[in-house]
């Protein structure tokens, strides 16, 4: 007798992860269909290539299962072995065929779904909803595997036919092979989405390393600091006194800065001091050209913030507001609690953004900040930029982001 | 000989104040004749007060350094020696650069009292032998110091070059509700007026809220000539050009009878084949 069955494979998962965890980093669904549309020939080569040895493994899987099992029902019903395994290995073969045209399917069907809507998170469809196919595939599998053993061994077994015959036998061989079947793809399965997630988790780790330094550039312009150090070398002529207490805002601020680049968050009363000690240095350099107002309601200064938030804001309105107006102008800087939500102003007296677009780099600051808050808040978070109504004119930035619990303090 | 007097212009008070006391102490008989904190009032100072030299911060409110020194160059009168420039900057790779590509005197903040010495030493010397040919030496350094420098005509000098701005197809100039559309064709010259841009067409002109700075970049270098800091024509529509004895160029427009000046900075555009 024969019967056989099993085994499994389905590299669901493997094929998968080789062919789209390689994900750049950048790999949006849009990359990605570009990616697709122009791949070359060498590219199919290499393509070619790289799954070649997935297929292989997987192909080694599947005989090793299949022996398996050829094992297992020599020992049940005591027959040939030789028998057994050339029929385990043909259903194990074609199930993999099945689950392969299923996974194909799918795949293609995710892709063109990825194209279509932006932010799909994972190429991977849940494994719960891939189990009806695999149990399809295996009794699938199992019968056309039966045939083909048929046709290597000379005999005439009777595939799911048993089932007129002999419903336990049937049952048991079908239990087996839809076992073996499951486990190997759920295995390749765990593995593809542990690929996945580890690829995600370092192309993630890269993009924070690289907005942490571009942050640092930002922070320790140049020529902020060569300017700041020579009025700083003035006063120490003039007025040692206002001269130290101007150093030790430049060092607060270096130190809180270069902190603050590696911290996931902090106390909105660290971002607020910051921020008033870069805006001391920025009076000191503008002297009556610049007014400051700071606003930071005590409630508030103990509220988990993203760090560095406000300072690019500032700097913008420094930079693209007051630096090009001669006659300099004022900076408000506050925080409030607006219904859910924290809401977090910047608002200068400046030429207005009708003006700004004359200074290069604007965009920067602005699009490092919402980027950071979109990772870390999705749309829950929002950055406006917009001119101000009042007589005054100029510019005002706003940050809104949902209320986070304040840490005891 | 009377005293050598200068302009200093450097928008950050200490900085100015300490400027004008360092140069107190390495050259005493240098008079300041002005300080002030924003790049138009440098060049409008630079032109009433005619001094000997000018120390220009290069980033400043308003104009930069570096338009101070091209609006000086332009409107300075030929028969008066052309100050000497000295550029000051706190950090600017692109800028230092081209000053010691051009031998154009510069100062690094913070200033370092040796290198001002050295500068002074450079001043005096290039001050004894002036010669009437500084003004056009100085015209030509700073035509290439503009077209050196990535921002040179624009505010910021520091942040490098930008993306091409795409190019002007037609230029819409709003009057109360309605938008004229100009196609960018018809336009036979630019000319800045203050905040607005005056858009001359053969039939009529409109007025445009952008900064000739602004708009020049969207604007096909080929065609459109700048021939002026203030005003850029379209090549084609130059029917002549004279040259006077201060340096500038007298344009006459084909079919129109107004004449336009084209600055001492632009006057290399109007060569004899």
């Amino acid at each position: 007798m024969i019967r056989s069955s099993k085994a499994p494979r389905s590299a669901w998962g493997t094929i998968v992860a080789s062919m789209e965890l390689p994900l750049p980093p950048e790999s949006t669904p849009q990359a990605f269909a570009g990616a697709t549309a122009t791949r070359s020939l060498d590219r199919r080569l290499e393509t070619a290539l790289r799954l070649a040895r997935p297929a292989a493994t997987r192909a080694a899987l599947v005989v090793l299962v299949s022996t398996i099992v050829a094992l297992l029902l020599t020992a049940i019903h005591n027959d040939s072995f030789a028998t057994n395994w050339i029929y385990s290995i043909c259903v194990g073969f074609s199930c993999w065929f099945f689950i392969e045209v299923g996974r194909l399917t799918i795949l293609r069907r995710v892709r063109r779904r990825a194209q279509q809507q932006r932010g799909v998170r994972s190429l991977l469809p849940s494994f719960r909803w891939f189990v009806p196919w695999v149990i399809i595939s295996a009794l699938l599998g199992y019968e056309v595997g039966i045939v083909f053993g048929n046709g290597l061994v000379g005999q005439k077994a009777p595939g799911l036919g048993l089932f007129a015959t002999n419903p336990r036998a049937l049952a048991v061989i079908l239990i087996i092979t839809i076992v073996s079947t499951l486990g190997v793809t759920f295995w390749w399965f765990a593995c593809a989405r542990l690929a996945e997630s580890e690829a995600r988790a370092e192309s993630a780790q890269r993009v924070a390393s690289e907005t942490q330094l571009r942050l640092l550039e930002a922070q320790l312009e140049p020529h902020m600091l060569f300017n700041t150090l020579a009025n700083l070398r003035v006063l120490i002529g003039l007025d040692p006194e206002r001269a130290q207490a101007m150093l030790d805002r430049l060092i607060a601020f270096l130190r809180t800065t270069l902190h603050a680049s590696r911290a996931g968050s902090q106390p909105l009363s660290e971002e607020f001091a910051r921020v008033a000690d870069y805006l001391a240095l920025m009076a000191i350099r503008m002297g009556p050209r610049l007014t400051v107002q700071i606003d930071l309601p005590h409630e508030l200064r103990d509220m988990q913030v993203p760090p560095l938030l406000l300072q690019p804001l500032i700097e913008n309105s420094i930079k693209h507001g007051l630096e090009p107006k001669v006659e300099g102008g004022r900076i408000e800087v506050a925080a409030r609690c607006d219904a859910d939500c924290l809401v977090l102003t910047v608002r200068d007296s400046g030429v207005g953004l009708s003006q700004a677009g004359k200074t290069a780099g604007t965009r920067f600051g602005l699009d490092q900040v919402r980027a950071r808050l979109s990772t870390l808040y999705a749309d829950r978070a929002q950055v406006s930029l917009e001119t101000a109504l009042d007589a005054d004119g100029g510019t005002v930035a706003r940050i809104q982001l949902p209320l986070p619990t304040p840490v005891a303090a | 000989m009377k005293a050598p007097v200068a302009l200093i212009a450097e928008d950050e008070p200490l900085l100015a104040a300490n400027l004008q006391k360092e140069l107190a102490r390495a050259w005493p008989e240098l008079v300041i004749g002005a300080t002030v904190a924003d790049g138009e009032s440098a060049a409008r100072q630079a032109l009433a007060l005619k001094p000997e030299m000018c120390f220009l911060d290069i980033r400043m409110p308003g104009w930069s350094g570096l338009e101070a020194a091209q609006a000086i160059a332009e409107d300075w009168p030929a028969d008066t020696p052309f100050p000497l420039l000295v550029f000051v900057t706190a950090y600017d790779q692109y800028a230092v650069q081209a000053f010691d590509a051009q031998a154009v005197d510069y100062l690094v903040k913070p200033l370092d009292a040796l290198r001002l010495a050295a500068c002074v030493t450079r001043l005096r010397k290039r001050l004894a032998d002036r010669t009437p040919q500084a003004l056009q030496d100085s015209v030509d350094q700073l035509r290439a110091l503009l077209g050196a420098h990535p921002a040179a005509p624009g505010g910021s000098a520091l942040s490098g070059a930008g993306a091409p701005a795409p190019r002007l197809e037609v230029i819409q100039a709003g009057v109360g509700n309605t938008v004229h559309i100009v196609p960018i064709d018809e336009v036979l010259y630019f000319e800045a007026a203050d905040k607005y841009v005056r858009v001359i067409t053969a039939e009529r002109e409109h007025l445009i809220r952008i900064s000739l700075r602004e708009l020049l970049p969207q604007l096909d270098a080929q065609q459109f000539w700048q021939v002026h800091r203030g005003l850029v024509v379209r090549a084609r529509a130059i029917a002549s050009a004279q040259r006077d004895d201060s340096g500038k160029v007298f344009l006459t427009l084909r079919g129109r009878s107004e004449r336009l000046t084209a600055s001492r900075l632009y006057a290399h555009l109007f060569k004899g084949m």
